[in-house]
C-alpha cells in the first residue's frame, strides 16, 4: 500500500507543516515515508507545495508522477495541479478560498470549509489543522491517535499553550 | 533505535557532529544553508567550534588548519563553493591531512541554479584542483545512507590521512526522511590527539622532534617521490574502498548506471519498465572514486545496452564507457539545469534506446 | 671568557637560503628569541604561506605548517580552534598578505582572532622574482613595472597597518623597521608586545616589519637598508597604531 500525496497552497498557509505532520504520524505508525518540499522559484512566487509518500514498503523515488491525494488550499493550486491526480484519486479542497470545482469526473472531491471553521474556532490560523483533520478522516492514511501524538511532540515549550486549540481544530472533521 | 524525521541538510550536520567533527567552517550558499545554520547553534554544545568563514576559500583553509592541528574538521558547500575550495583540497591531499567535505550540489556552470545537479562528478572524481591527487567520493542515495557515510568518512579520512568527499545534491539536502542517528563519538582530548595523530601540530611539547607539514617540494626527484607515495595510497584505496550495489534483474537487456538521487528515480523507472514487460537492472556506484569496475566486467551476455542516467551532460558516462570497454553500446539519459526527469521519462527513453538497438 | 651572545634554541643550526642582506633572518631570530624568553617555544604552532617565507620552517624550531598563498590567517584560525591555549602565529610577506590574502587577513582581524601575524613588507614579490606588490612604492621599479610603479596604472601603495587599525578586532598593530640596530631593538619589543597580547587573549595582534630585498631592489645590502630609511619609512611611518589601554 502506497499513498502519494501532494499539498499545495500559498506561503503562510501552513502547507509544509501539514505535510510534515502527516509524515511524522506515518513514521510513528512504523510506515516508510518521504517528504519533499518544493524549493526555489516556486517558493519565491508565493506558492508552497510538498510531496509526501506514505508506504508499507521501501520508497525508492521521493518524487511522484501522479498523486493519489491532492490537497489544495487556494484556487490557483487547484487549477494548476488538478491534472496530476491519478484516476480514482481524491482532491481535498479548501472551499473557503476556492470557488471552482475539479473539472474531472474520475476523481473524488472532498470539500472542507477550512478557513470558515477556523474562524468559528476563534483563530483563522488553524485552517491548516482543520484541513489536516479532514485529510485524516477522508483518507485514513494515518490514524487520529498518531496525529494527536505528533501534535504533542510539536507543540511543546512556549508553543504548548497552542496544543488544545490545535487538537480541537484537527477534530472538526473527524 | 528511535526514528526521527529529519531534513537532509540538518541530518548531514548532525551526522558530522556524531562522527566526531568538532570543527565546522562554512559560507552561506543555497541549497545547503541549513548546515552552517545548524552548526552555528549545535556545535559549541559539544565543545567544538564554528566559524562563519569569509569565503569558501577561507573555509577550506580553516579546515586544513584544524585538521593539521589534529582536530576532526567538516566543511560543506554547494557546487560554485566547491569550485573555490579546490585549492585547499589539492593542498590537503599534498600535505596529507584528513577532513570530510560535503557537496550538496546544484546545476551549473557558473552560478547556474539552485536545483539539484550532478555536474560536479568530474570535479569530484578527477580532482578539481591542480596536480595529481584523488579524494574518495561517496554518493549517498538516501538521507540515512548519507548519515552513515559521513560518520564513516572520518575513519576513512584518518586511516589514509586524506580528505574524503560526500557528494549529495540539493534534492537530498531539502527532503525529509525518517532516520536513525548513530551514537555520538567523543571528541579527542589533547593527549589523544598527540597519541593518535603523532604527525599533527600540537606544539612540540615533550616530543623529541618538532612536526612540520609541508607541500612545497622544489626538487623534482623529491616531489616525484612524494607523488609516488600518494599514489601508493590511492592504489590501496582502489583496492579497499570500492563500493556499489545492484538493483533489479542483472540479466536484463537494459542495465542502468546511476548514483545518488538519480538512482532512486531509476529504481522506479525499472518498476515502470517491468509493468511494460521490459526487464532492467541497475548498477549504483556508492563510491564514485574509486569507481566500481567489477560489475561491468560481470555484465550478463544478455545485456544489450548500458544506460548512464545522470543530471549532467554526460560525466558519469565517461567512467561507464571505460568500464564497459566497448563490449556493449552505452547510452545517456540525462537532464540538466536543475531539472530532474520523471521516472516515466527515464523509462520511455530507455525503451527507445533498446528499440533503436534491436 | 664570558658569553655575551648565543643563538636562541628557537633557531635551528642551519644556514638560511635567504639572499645576502635580506632581513628575513633578523625577523626570524627576533620572533624566536621572544618565544624562547617567554618559555613558549614548545607551546607554539606557526603557519608560513607561499613566498620566501614558506621555508621559515627550515629555520624556526617549532611545530609549523605551510599554507597556500595568502591563506595563512584562515589556517591559523582553524589551528586556534583546536588548540586555544597554544601560541599561534602566521609569518607572511607583502605579496601574500596584502594582495592574494587580503580577504583572509582582514577577516582574521575582524573576528578578533587570538593569534599574531608578522608581516614582512619589502615592497616587492621576492620569491617569484621582483614583481610589483600592492606595497611597491610609486616610481619603484619592478619586473611588472619596468618604468617604475605609476599611480594612474597601478594605484598607490597600500598601507596595511593603517587599514587594519580601523578594524575593531585588531587590538595590537605596530609598524617597525629592520634597517638599524636601534630599529631592530624596537622591532623585538613590538614582537614581544604582540605575543603578550595574544597570550592575554585580547584579540588579534599584528606587527609589520619593513624589510630589505637587495636582490630584487638591485641594491647592495647596505644601500637596501638605507633605502628603507629614505624611501619606505617616509611612506610607511613607524609606530604603534593600536594597543590595549594598559600597555
Amino acid at each position: 500500500m502506497k499513498t502519494r500525496m501532494f499539498f499545495a497552497g500559498s506561503g503562510g498557509q501552513g502547507i509544509l507543516l501539514m505535510g510534515q505532520l502527516i509524515a511524522k504520524a506515518a513514521m510513528y505508525e512504523g510506515k516508510e515515508v518521504t517528504f519533499m518540499p518544493s524549493y526555489g522559484p516556486e517558493m519565491r512566487g508565493g506558492t508552497a507545495n510538498c510531496t509526501v509518500i506514505v508506504s508499507d514498503s521501501t520508497i525508492n523515488c521521493p518524487l511522484i508522477n501522479e498523486a493519489d491525494v491532492l490537497i489544495v488550499m487556494n484556487q490557483p493550486s487547484l487549477i494548476k495541479f488538478e491534472g496530476m491526480v491519478a484516476a480514482g484519486g481524491k482532491v481535498i479542497i479548501n472551499t473557503s478560498l476556492i470557488e471552482a470545482r475539479p473539472g474531472r469526473d474520475d476523481i473524488e472531491c472532498v470539500e472542507v470549509d477550512a478557513n470558515g471553521k477556523a474562524v468559528e474556532l476563534g483563530n483563522e490560523k488553524t485552517a491548516n489543522m482543520i484541513m489536516l483533520g479532514a485529510i485524516v478522516a477522508s483518507t485514513g492514511v494515518v490514524g487520529f491517535d498518531s496525529i494527536d501524538h505528533v501534535l504533542q511532540t510539536v507543540f511543546t515549550g512556549d508553543k504548548a499553550r497552542f496544543l488544545p486549540l490545535n487538537e480541537k481544530a484537527v477534530r472538526v472533521y473527524a | 533505535m528511535e526514528k526521527i524525521l529529519m531534513k537532509g541538510n540538518e541530518a548531514f550536520a548532525e551526522a558530522a557532529m556524531r562522527g566526531g567533527a568538532g570543527y565546522y567552517f562554512g559560507y552561506p550558499i543555497t541549497p545547503q544553508n541549513e548546515i552552517p545554520e545548524y552548526m552555528s547553534h549545535e556545535l559549541e554544545k559539544t565543545g567544538g567550534a564554528f566559524i562563519q568563514a569569509e569565503s569558501e576559500l577561507a573555509a577550506v583553509n580553516m579546515a586544513y588548519g584544524a585538521a593539521a592541528a589534529g582536530g576532526r574538521a567538516f566543511i560543506s558547500s554547494s557546487s560554485p563553493g566547491l569550485a573555490l575550495m579546490q585549492e585547499g583540497i589539492s593542498f590537503m591531499c599534498s600535505v596529507e591531512v584528513p577532513v570530510v567535505i560535503l557537496n550538496v550540489s546544484r546545476g551549473g556552470p557558473g552560478v547556474g541554479g539552485i536545483q539539484p545537479g550532478q555536474a560536479d562528478y568530474m570535479q569530484a572524481t578527477r580532482g578539481g584542483g591542480n596536480g595529481d591527487y584523488h579524494v574518495p567520493v561517496y554518493a549517498p542515495s538516501t538521507i540515512q545512507e548519507a548519515i552513515d557515510m559521513i560518520c564513516s568518512a572520518y575513519d576513512v579520512a584518518d586511516r589514509y590521512r586524506n580528505p574524503v568527499m560526500v557528494l549529495a545534491d540539493g534534492m537530498m539536502g531539502q527532503m525529509m526522511e525518517p532516520v536513525v542517528l548513530p551514537p555520538a563519538r567523543k571528541a579527542s582530548t589533547y593527549e589523544e590527539i598527540r597519541r593518535d595523530k603523532p604527525w599533527s601540530l600540537t606544539g612540540k611539547g615533550d616530543r623529541e622532534e618538532r612536526n612540520v607539514l609541508k607541500s612545497l617540494r622544489l626538487q623534482p626527484d623529491v616531489l616525484e617521490e612524494h607523488v609516488m607515495h600518494l599514489f601508493e595510497k590511492y592504489d590501496r584505496m582502489e583496492k579497499e574502498l570500492v563500493k556499489y550495489e545492484t538493483f533489479g534483474n542483472m540479466d536484463s537487456e537494459i542495465i542502468f548506471v546511476a548514483f545518488g538521487t538519480m538512482s532512486r528515480l531509476v529504481a522506479e523507472s525499472i518498476e515502470i519498465l517491468a509493468e511494460r514487460g521490459i526487464s532492467a537492472g541497475m548498477i549504483r556506484p556508492i563510491t564514485l572514486w574509486p569507481f566500481p569496475v567489477k560489475p561491468f566486467e560481470e555484465l550478463s551476455p544478455s545485456t544489450k545496452v548500458v544506460i548512464s542516467a545522470e543530471l549532467s551532460m554526460g560525466q558519469l558516462i565517461a567512467d561507464v564507457k571505460a568500464s564497459v570497454n566497448g563490449r556493449v553500446p552505452v547510452r545517456l539519459i540525462n537532464r540538466v539545469g536543475g531539472i530532474v526527469p520523471s521516472s516515466i521519462e527515464i523509462a520511455d527513453r530507455a525503451q527507445k534506446h533498446l528499440e533503436e538497438l534491436a | 671568557m664570558k658569553q655575551v651572545f648565543a643563538v636562541t634554541r628557537g633557531m635551528l643550526p642551519a644556514d638560511t637560503s635567504y639572499c645576502p642582506g635580506c632581513t628575513h633572518g633578523v625577523a626570524h631570530r627576533l620572533i624566536m628569541e621572544c618565544l624562547d624568553e617567554m618559555g613558549e617555544l614548545e607551546n607554539t604552532i606557526a603557519v608560513s604561506p607561499i613566498g620566501c617565507s614558506i621555508v621559515a620552517h627550515q629555520y624556526m624550531n617549532i611545530d609549523m605548517c605551510e599554507s597556500a598563498h595568502g591563506r595563512a590567517p584562515a589556517v591559523a584560525s582553524g589551528i586556534r580552534r583546536v588548540h586555544p591555549d597554544k601560541t599561534v602565529f602566521t609569518y607572511q610577506g607583502d605579496g601574500d598578505l596584502a594582495s592574494i590574502g587580503m580577504g583572509e587577513i582582514i577577516h582574521a582581524a575582524h573576528r578578533g582572532e587570538k593569534f599574531t601575524t608578522f608581516f614582512i613588507n619589502n615592497a616587492i614579490y621576492g620569491m617569484t622574482g621582483g614583481q610589483m606588490a600592492p606595497t611597491t612604492l610609486l616610481g619603484q621599479k619592478a619586473t611588472t613595472a619596468i618604468y617604475g610603479r605609476q599611480k594612474e596604472k597601478a594605484g598607490s601603495p597600500l598601507r596595511i597597518c593603517e587599514m587594519l587599525s580601523t578594524v575593531e578586532g585588531a587590538v595590537y598593530v605596530e609598524r617597525v623597521a629592520l634597517n638599524s640596530p636601534a630599529n631592530v631593538r624596537k622591532a623585538k619589543k613590538a614582537i614581544r608586545n604582540a605575543l603578550e597580547v595574544q597570550k592575554r587573549g585580547l584579540g588579534f595582534s599584528f606587527v609589520e616589519m619593513l624589510s630589505s630585498c637587495p636582490t630584487n631592489w638591485g641594491k647592495t645590502p647596505y644601500d637596501a637598508l638605507q633605502w628603507i630609511q629614505d624611501a619606505m619609512i617616509p611612506y610607511y611611518p613607524l609606530g604603534v597604531f593600536r594597543k590595549p589601554e594598559d600597555m
